[in-house]
């Protein structure tokens, strides 16, 4: 491991990014940080900035204004940046006319320091071994996909940069795939996940970045923005009409409206209670009040789909939260 | 454990190209162009030869026959043949997406230029030299291997013949490495394999036709077509060395500004798609 890997420098850490084409601005001043062990999630809508932001993470682009850093070296300067580092941007690619072990043998070889003495290891992590002497042109888009990081694994990295891993697999290769960054997480390898399947983010992130129009509008943990949005309730009673009169005029009831023939609602435990009492002097008797935890995805649509998605960072705003 | 370097990428691109169908397509060519050279020379009927040098002897030493497709390969065949991999080698790559998996290894850009340059490089030998080799084969067997008469008139034997022919076709790579480096040049900026291998052949081609336009045969000497006629000078008594050494400056003024441009260009630009 290098002197600065093993330094205290964050694995990545991207400041005031821009990427501008002519007059498309296609990352507009991305801001983040990712710690040694985040399993960290980069989400955004299409045409959000992700691969952009990613491709100049990786040194594959140059930026048209900002920093990045992975482990405080400038991938920029120089491709020893990458040393500790590996991942792909989109799909990963692969020469179709040779078999994935010589693929692999070419990729080491580019590597050095050892990378050929772990072309077996990889392929046995991925479940390529079988495999490994057909040629890439014969593969499917999972085994691609698994071939993608098994060239990954051959520079023993510390941070692992993956855009969209899942992406075109079936059910049992995108299950199979969470498995695989679980386990390269559980080994201590810290991940930058990009990703549109956001239950699969929520299940192995812990922190996400969501990315919209170019711009960061969240960067935090999962567990941070949900307690933010608070708890939505959806609420039946015997006069709805009257219960929505007294939810619009108590205090703490956030983005009230009406869905299905049910009150829904965002509120804190408190809130609620008084909420209750109220009802019942009203003469709007409870049926029904059900609780429930926004999802990541509920999270993510109200952040990208709002006005403009423009919230601050860290600092989410109670956001519409529906189920 | 060494640390990767040019060496590294190169002698990976070379493993590339073996397995790669366009490498064969054009080494199929180098090859093939001769032997349906000599067949034709075998079945021809009128056996006076042309109007262009060592075609009279064409029927007298296979040693013509190589000097003879140099004469006439220089028009598009080794054009061709050349870009056919200088072309293709970095605009093939971003356009299947292998160069970004292969620019976030180990290895600065310059070396991975590097490496696919003398790549590119070494197919064009290759293929020169197993065209000349088969051209000597081949007309050897047809018209055996005799002595030659020089440019100047005096008899070549056949051993200083063939030595001639190996020489002949060195310095025809002077032109070809110009080719070569248009060819990088044009594969990293156009980023499209059929874009760079047609474009540099219609390069070729233009420059050939300046210098038949009326007016501007002044532009002669410059042309890179001219340079292609350069190896004759070994073909002389004495040798005359003029033609060669300003055919390598000529050359030198097509190729190196070209490569220079594919060398910034590659290491500056952005990888994107693909």
């Amino acid at each position: 491991m290098t002197d600065a890997l093993a330094s205290s420098q964050p694995p990545v850490e991207v400041r005031g990014l821009v990427k501008r084409y002519s007059d498309l601005i296609a990352v507009a001043g991305v801001d983040l940080t990712v710690e040694v062990g985040d399993v960290y999630g980069y989400l955004g809508p299409n045409g959000a900035g992700k691969t952009t932001s990613l491709r100049m993470m990786l040194g594959l682009i140059r930026p048209t204004a900002g920093t990045v850093a992975l482990f405080g070296r400038d991938p920029q300067a120089s491709v020893r940046a990458l040393d500790g580092v590996a991942g792909f941007v989109e799909a990963p690619t692969f020469y179709p006319y040779l078999t994935g072990r010589r693929n692999l043998e070419l990729l080491a070889a580019f590597d050095g320091h050892g990378a050929p003495t772990r072309i077996d290891q990889a392929l046995e992590t991925v479940e390529l071994s079988d495999r490994a002497s057909d040629r890439v042109g014969g593969y499917s888009h999972g085994m691609k996909q698994r071939l993608g990081i098994a060239a990954a694994l051959l520079r023993d990295p510390k941070l692992m940069i993956l855009d969209e891993p899942a992406t075109g697999l079936d059910p049992g290769g995108m299950r199979d795939m969470r498995v695989l960054i679980r386990r390269l997480a559980e080994q201590g390898m810290t991940v930058v996940l990009s990703s549109h399947v956001l239950p699969e983010v929520e299940e192995l992130c812990n922190r996400v970045a969501i990315v919209q129009h170019g711009r960061i509008v969240y960067e935090g943990r999962i567990a941070d923005l949900k307690r933010s949005a608070g708890t939505t309730y959806r609420l039946s009673t015997t006069d709805d009409q009257r219960a929505m009169a007294v939810c619009r005029a108590q205090h703490g009831i956030r983005d009230l409206r009406s869905d299905h023939d049910k009150i829904c609602f965002t509120a804190d435990e408190e809130a609620v209670a008084t909420l209750s009492q109220a009802l019942v002097e009203a003469g709007a008797l409870i049926r029904a009040l059900v609780p429930g935890t926004a999802t990541l995805e509920d999270l993510f649509f109200s952040l990208t789909e709002g006005e403009d998605g423009a919230r601050p960072v860290s600092e989410p705003e109670p956001v519409e939260v529906s189920r | 454990m060494k640390s990767p370097g040019v060496a590294t990428v190169y002698r990976w691109e070379l493993t590339k190209l073996r397995y790669q169908k366009r490498t064969y397509l054009g080494l199929g060519a180098a090859a093939a162009v001769p032997i349906l050279f000599v067949v034709a020379i075998h079945f021809r009927h009128d056996r006076r030869g042309g109007d262009f040098a060592f075609a009279s002897y064409l029927t007298k030493s296979g040693l013509a026959v190589p000097l003879v497709l140099l004469l006439f390969g220089a028009v598009w065949l080794f054009p061709l043949i050349t870009a056919l991999v200088a072309g293709d080698i970095f605009a093939s790559e971003d356009h299947n997406g292998t160069l970004k998996t292969v620019l976030t290894r180990s290895l600065e850009r310059g070396q991975i230029f590097g490496g696919k340059a003398l790549a590119a490089a070494t197919y064009a030998v290759a293929a020169i030299m197993l065209s000349g080799t088969v051209a000597v084969v081949a007309g050897s067997i047809q018209s055996g291997f005799n002595s030659l008469q020089s440019l100047s008139g005096t008899i070549v034997s056949a051993p200083k013949g063939l030595e001639l022919v190996y020489l002949g076709l060195l310095v025809y790579l002077i032109p070809i490495a110009a080719i070569v480096c248009i060819g990088l040049m044009l594969s990293t900026i156009t980023r499209n394999s059929a874009a760079a291998v047609v474009g540099t052949l219609m390069i070729s081609l233009l420059i050939q036709l300046i210098g038949i336009l009326p007016g501007l045969s002044g532009t002669q000497p410059y042309l890179l077509s001219t340079q292609f006629n350069a190896w004759q000078g070994l073909l002389r008594t004495p040798t005359d060395w003029a033609p060669i050494i300003h055919a390598a400056w000529v050359c030198a003024c097509y190729g190196l500004p070209s490569l220079a441009t594919a060398y910034l260009v590659f290491l500056r630009r952005d990888v994107a798609g693909g």
